[in-house]
């Protein structure tokens, strides 16, 4: 069944941490993971680009400023120009905003504090390649570990971009408006702080997560079929 | 040439860390007014031509240095190099 495996590149920068996570993840979801290094200009074939979690090149200067100019994030954009599929998760949701991929920025979480425990958050887009499998309003419960998760939303931003939103009363960063995920304008790049590699079995607290990583190796594959 | 570049949380961004400073300083018997953290940066740049050093090192701010969605940023040459 090698033939009906999307594959799926995960980026690999100096500092990340949750890439071997992402990569069981998607690996035990249907996809073929490939590991991508940071220093390598051009991607091999792929049907979508998973930027993980960690802290690339030690979150210097902003979190994510530095890593949105490795080689490999050139491809990366080329590739998201193209209409390729992109998730950023967590440092690679931050890498997305510093790109410019993704509209904001994410800043120091207003109470300072590096937070680590499970959230609730509500599916608002249930329509994106990211997305499908939930229902709209559906809440999903999902890990955030993180110190640089308060959304700063532009001025001008369309509602309709925000995809996930924190559970009233349970935003953990400041987000303004509770953001939790956000999805570009034409649809194929999303980033969201919470790690849906870490909720993939009910065995490490909650499958929520599976439900997120599984739209994007649905939506891979119909991009492979599409392509053969 | 020697450049002090001065990186500041724009007006109405939250600024926790300026906060946090700014209530250590009232409990220290300090009645301060608000306080704002930002980031200094010092660097050397290959050209002495002042005008040539600014548009360089605006370049860097625009690109990498600030971000202008939440960061202003100031330029200062040393005067001597």
């Amino acid at each position: 069944m090698k033939e009906t495996q999307p594959r799926i590149g995960v980026i690999v920068f100096p500092g990340s941490n949750d890439d071997q996570d992402a990569a069981w993840a998607l690996g035990a979801l249907g996809a073929e993971p490939v590991r991508v290094w940071h220093a390598d200009e051009e991607l091999p074939q792929l049907d979508g680009v998973v930027l993980p979690g960690g802290f690339s090149y030690g979150d210097y200067l902003r979190a994510g400023a530095i890593a949105r100019f490795s080689p490999a994030m050139q491809a990366v954009t080329e590739f998201a120009a193209e209409g390729g599929l992109v998730l950023g998760i967590c440092n690679g949701f931050q890498i997305l905003c510093e790109a410019g991929l993704l509209p904001g920025i994410l800043r120091p979480n207003a109470s300072l504090q590096f937070i680590c425990r499970d959230v609730t958050v509500v599916v608002e887009r249930a329509d994106t390649p990211f997305t499908a499998r939930c229902e709209p309003g559906q809440e999903l419960v999902i890990p955030v570990k993180h110190g640089e998760g308060c959304y700063h939303l532009p001025p001008d931003l369309p509602e309709e971009q925000i995809a996930l939103r924190y559970v009233a009363g349970e935003n953990p960063n400041g987000s303004e408006q509770d953001v939790a995920g956000i999805v570009s304008a034409e649809g194929n790049v999303f980033g969201l702080m919470p790690h849906p590699e870490h909720a993939v079995d009910p065995l490490l607290g909650s499958g929520d997560g599976a439900l997120l990583l599984a739209s994007l190796v649905d939506s891979a594959r119909e991009r492979l079929y599409a392509r053969a | 040439m020697k450049a002090t570049v001065l990186v500041r949380p724009k007006a109405g961004i939250l600024d926790p860390q300026g906060e946090a400073v700014e209530s250590s300083l009232r409990q220290l018997g300090f009645p301060v007014g608000e306080a704002r953290v930002g980031r200094v940066i010092d660097l050397e740049v290959s050209t002495e031509d002042p005008s040539a050093a600014r548009a360089e090192i605006e370049r860097m701010c625009e690109r990498l240095l600030a971000n202008p969605l939440i960061e202003s940023y100031e330029i200062e040459l040393a005067e001597e190099g």
